[in-house]
């Protein structure tokens, strides 16, 4: 059950170490899952409790779009589909 | 067809549950009351653990239940019937969960009535979907339930289970704990209903709680604990039995006592005792309870120790299955042969069998090995006969030409290995892939394995005593597979790093050297002699020199094996200290140009032909002209390197590392001036006068500081010593060019060993306040503290031979331990990694289909298709094309 947890701020979604979190559009999410073929919980999950998906008003169900930065490939992007807990 | 029929079914699943009561009492076919095995006459025991219901085991012997021999009887459990219940140790953590989740009065799961039905509407629709997330819902409901201390269903007050791994609960009243025997446990979760289990995720049908705690203990039948008769005549049981025969030791106890109206502490004891050794017989490493043992103290071998672990049933015989077709011997070097190629012996050979189907095009072959039999070389084992599809053992056919002569085109011929078959190569611990390799077979006399030392560190193989597996691969399918993918020159590039594993080591880098170096010039005699090992079968090129006679050098003739159209440029190894070069200008040879196919200027060493140098010659030959050319040159040039260094001859003396008289006087000399800069260091401590690293304490930064002293009089004496050595001695070649040994081994034989270490500090335990006799107590001079003035050619004293063996003792303490505990994570990361798969869109899933990675390695390259790790060099290919165009850019 959620945490009697400390109020969550924008703040964090600039920090460095926060990659660049986007909840897809649900047009974005099905080409996302036809460009991979692959059915929603193929896809790497994140928690709804995770605090950038708490700040950018993630439900189950969304995909999010996370684009980071990679030693190898430069900018790296990974599709994450938001679970319940 | 088969006795089945033809049938075909898949297998969709696997459903594990409870063994429910009913079934138990079902499969028993007798019950067991008797801890004796045998009458005295040597009979089993009538309702013992060798009752004859257990099916038949001795020859002749009737089975009185299916009424088969013992080829043929499956053999049948027995029942223990327990006088109380027990909990089976396993399910204590499921039965807990249930009891703190549900009323100890109602037996309801302690969720409202509305919320139940919503609750498992949630859980039901992901388990579709989310089966993992399934169950951490269940988690959460359980911790719901079990925070409610009321029953929403009967208002009954409930209180805190504490439960004792493995089969102990209590019950924590206000007033104090009460224990919860078996019997209050099971009729507690006996109460739960169907509906409510479902969503403590219990699938009911096939798990019932109260199936967790018995009354009826099933005894496998004899095949499963097979009894051994000694020489002696003695039988000795199997451990299930023994520990089988103690329960029913305390069954019988605890029925007693109950028959006997015995006080009930007594009978809380037997209880317990039962509970305790069923306990064990299922687990006999469980926490908190007796071990069953022998009379001797061993630990009995009980079910769970059956399976559990390295030499269990799961890894020890499932996963791990010994197999026929492969061998095993000692390996030794064998540099003629190619690195593709395995030296198999002919008595190896003529037991691994590769079975060939008899065609009009091979029938006459086929006779050949028939006619030879088993025993002759290459031969046959077996025939399969078509027209009857009997098996033929040559072995014990007389007429072997008879046999031969009547082969007709379907028959199997099972033959001998000869050369050219492809065989699965293998050296543990087998770490990465190129730990098994494809090898063609080359039969040879002796009795070992022949391997080209080339492929030795792909297996980090030597030859001080290793053995290798070599396995046969007997189907098309499989001898393709490993012909095309695992053959050696495939894997000549290592996807570890994106560079080649296989290359020069040792001689091979001394040879190449040696060649190659601007001194040497060849006769013609030697130009043959070098050519021929090489196998070059091409006109030699004009010679460097003409007069007084033709000479050719190194750079000329390995010039003869490289691409017409290879460029290449780099530093040699050798290219450091007084040789150090950063631009083609350099006059000490250190620097590689390869134009057009011709090696102009440098030494090839190291840097250019070992192993594991990515970015090196061989590593732009194998990705600009494929592993194939790269082999060639591996099994050619390579072969002249040896050759070369053959007829020049390396080998090491005393000689070698002596040092002038005055270069040892100016060491000594240094030795005093450093000892003084120490004993100094020392006083200014005693005298508080030292300055303290920040962050130290006072000893700490004496300890430092002399280290830092003693390192640098190291340096320096190897400095020495090297300043007063033949720069083109036999063991300064090899240390430069990277073949053997370096600085530290020089000085270590010239000038001196140094300061010895154990973890990093000055050797400080031994005696009391001392390291030995030998020095008085709190001395903290440099030679009582592990300082080794002296060096391997001179000698070193007795304190220092004992220092030297204990900074050498963790060096292999390390080892050890570093070996085992990269070992147990290798097996993690492989049991996690096993089923991961790159598909062709790139992205990198599971076997269940997860995306696991978006982009393989986020940048989608193959390291062994890259110039070590870049997907593109730009430079290359603007040289190649700035070269195709005349030189314009
Ligand atoms: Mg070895
Ligand atoms: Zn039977
Ligand atoms: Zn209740």
């Amino acid at each position: 059950m959620p945490s009697k947890s400390r109020r969550i701020t924008k703040k964090i979604l600039k920090h460095e170490l926060v990659p660049e979190h986007r909840i897809l559009t649900l047009e974005e999410a099905a080409e996302v899952l036809r460009r991979y073929n692959v059915k929603p919980w193929n896809l790497p999950q994140i928690s709804i409790n995770d605090p950038v998906i708490k700040l950018l008003g993630g439900k189950p169900g969304d995909i999010v779009e996370i684009r980071r930065r990679s030693p190898t490939g430069g900018e790296a992007v990974a599709y994450r589909i938001v679970v319940p807990f | 067809m088969s006795m089945y029929g033809n049938e075909t079914h898949v297998i969709k699943g696997i459903k594990f549950g409870v063994l429910p009561p009913h079934e138990i009492i079902r499969m028993a076919k007798v019950t067991v009351i008797r801890d004796a095995i045998y009458e005295a006459d040597g009979s089993p025991v009538a309702g013992g653990l060798r009752d004859p219901h257990f099916g038949a085991i001795e020859p002749g012997e009737r089975c009185p239940v299916c009424g088969n021999t013992r080829d043929t009887c499956p053999g049948h459990f027995g029942k223990i019937d327990l006088a109380r219940p027990v909990i089976v140790p396993h399910y204590g953590d499921a039965l807990h969960g249930i009891l703190q989740a549900t009323c100890r009065n109602c037996g309801r799961i302690l969720i409202p009535t509305d919320r139940i039905k919503y609750l498992t509407a949630i859980k039901e629709r992901l388990k579709k979907r989310w089966p993992k997330l399934a169950d951490t819902f269940v988690e959460e409901v359980k911790r719901e339930a079990a925070a409610r201390m009321e029953c929403p269903h009967c208002g009954a007050r409930q209180f805190k289970i504490r439960f004792i791994k493995p089969f102990t609960f209590y019950e924590e009243h206000p007033e104090g704990e009460r224990r919860l025997n078996p019997i209050d446990v099971r009729e507690r979760v006996e109460k739960t209903i169907d509906e409510d289990l479902v969503l403590l995720g219990v699938d009911p049908k096939y798990s019932r709680p109260e199936w967790m705690i018995i009354t009826s203990l099933p005894v496998p039948p004899l095949s499963v604990r097979p009894s051994i008769t000694l020489e002696t005549g003695y039988r000795a049981e199997d451990d299930l039995t023994h520990a089988l025969a103690e329960i029913v030791r305390q069954n019988e106890r605890l029925k007693n006592f109950l028959i006997s109206n015995a006080p009930e502490t007594m009978i809380e004891d037997a209880w317990l005792t039962l509970q305790h050794v069923v306990a064990s017989y299922i687990d006999n490493e469980l926490p908190n309870t007796y071990q069953l043992t022998h009379r001797k103290k061993r630990a009995l071998k009980t079910l769970a120790q059956r399976l559990k672990g390295k030499e269990g049933r799961l890894r020890g015989n499932l996963s791990g299955k010994r197999v026929n077709y492969s061998a095993r011997t000692v390996i030794s070097p064998d540099p003629m042969i190619s690195i593709n190629e395995v030296g198999v012996p002919v008595e190896i050979a003529k037991i691994l069998t590769v079975p060939i189907m008899v065609t009009p095009y091979n029938i006459e072959e086929a006779r050949k090995y028939v006619l030879n039999g088993p025993d002759k070389w290459p031969g046959a084992t077996y025939v399969y006969k078509a027209r009857n599809g009997k098996k033929i053992d040559l072995r014990y056919i007389r007429n072997h030409k008879q046999l031969a002569e009547g082969l007709e085109v379907g028959d199997i011929v099972e033959r001998h290995l000869i050369d050219g078959d492809i065989v699965l190569f293998n050296r543990q611990p087998s770490l990465h892939r190129m730990s098994i390799l494809g090898h063609i077979v080359r039969v040879m006399p002796y009795k070992t394995f022949r391997l080209n030392p080339l492929v030795c560190p792909p297996y980090n193989a030597d030859f001080d005593g290793d053995e290798m597996n070599l396995h046969v691969p007997r189907l098309y399918e499989a001898m393709v597979e490993a012909r095309e993918l695992l053959l050696v020159e495939k894997h000549i590039l290592t996807p570890r790093y994106g560079g080649p594993i296989i290359g020069g080591r040792q001689d091979y880098i001394s040879g190449a050297y040696l060649l190659t170096v601007k001194t040497s010039l060849f006769t013609e005699e030697e130009v043959a002699q070098i050519l021929a090992a090489a196998g070059y079968k091409g006109p030699l090129p004009e010679p460097a020199i003409l007069k007084p006679r033709k000479l050719w050098t190194g750079k000329q003739l390995v010039s003869l094996f490289l691409p017409d159209d290879l460029d290449f440029k780099g530093k040699s190894k050798i290219n450091a200290g007084n040789l150090k070069c950063d631009t083609e200008d350099c006059f000490h040879d250190s620097y590689i140009v390869v134009s057009g196919g011709k090696l102009l200027m440098g030494v090839l060493d190291k840097n250019a032909i070992g192993a594991e140098q990515p970015e090196n010659l061989l590593h732009i030959i194998a990705l600009e002209y494929g592993v194939t050319k790269a082999r060639i040159l591996l099994d050619t040039l390579f072969k002249g390197f040896i050759r070369a260094l053959e007829m020049r001859g390396l080998t090491i003396a005393l000689d070698d590392i002596e040092i002038p008289e005055e270069a040892k006087e100016e060491i000594r000399r240094m030795v005093e001036e450093y000892k003084e800069k120490v004993a100094q260091l020392i006083r200014d401590y005693e005298e508080g006068r030292l300055e303290v690293i920040p962050g130290r304490t006072p000893e700490e930064s004496l300890e430092l500081k002399i280290i830092g002293l003693l390192q640098e009089l190291r340096e320096k004496a190897g400095q020495v010593a090297v300043a007063h050595m033949d720069p083109f001695n036999d063991v300064f070649i090899m240390a430069r060019t990277g073949a053997r040994g370096g600085e530290v081994n020089i000085t270590q034989m010239a000038a001196m060993l140094g300061q010895q270490t154990v973890r990093g500090k000055r050797i400080r335990r031994g005696f009391r306040k001392r390291t030995l006799p030998h020095f008085k107590e709190n001395d903290l001079s440099p030679e009582a503290r592990g300082f080794v003035k002296g060096n391997f050619r001179d000698g070193l004293r007795p304190t220092e031979v004992f220092f030297h063996a204990a900074g050498g003792r963790e060096g292999l303490v390390d080892t050890a331990v570093k070996t085992s505990q990269s070992g147990y994570m290798q097996r993690r990361l492989i049991n996690a990694l096993q089923d991961l798969v790159v598909s062709y869109d790139g992205t990198v899933k599971d076997a269940w289909g997860n995306i696991v990675q978006f982009k393989y390695g986020e940048d989608g390259v193959d390291p062994t298709l890259s110039y070590h790790g870049d997907g593109v060099k730009i430079d290359r290919i603007i040289q190649r094309v700035a070269k195709k165009n005349g030189g314009r850019r």
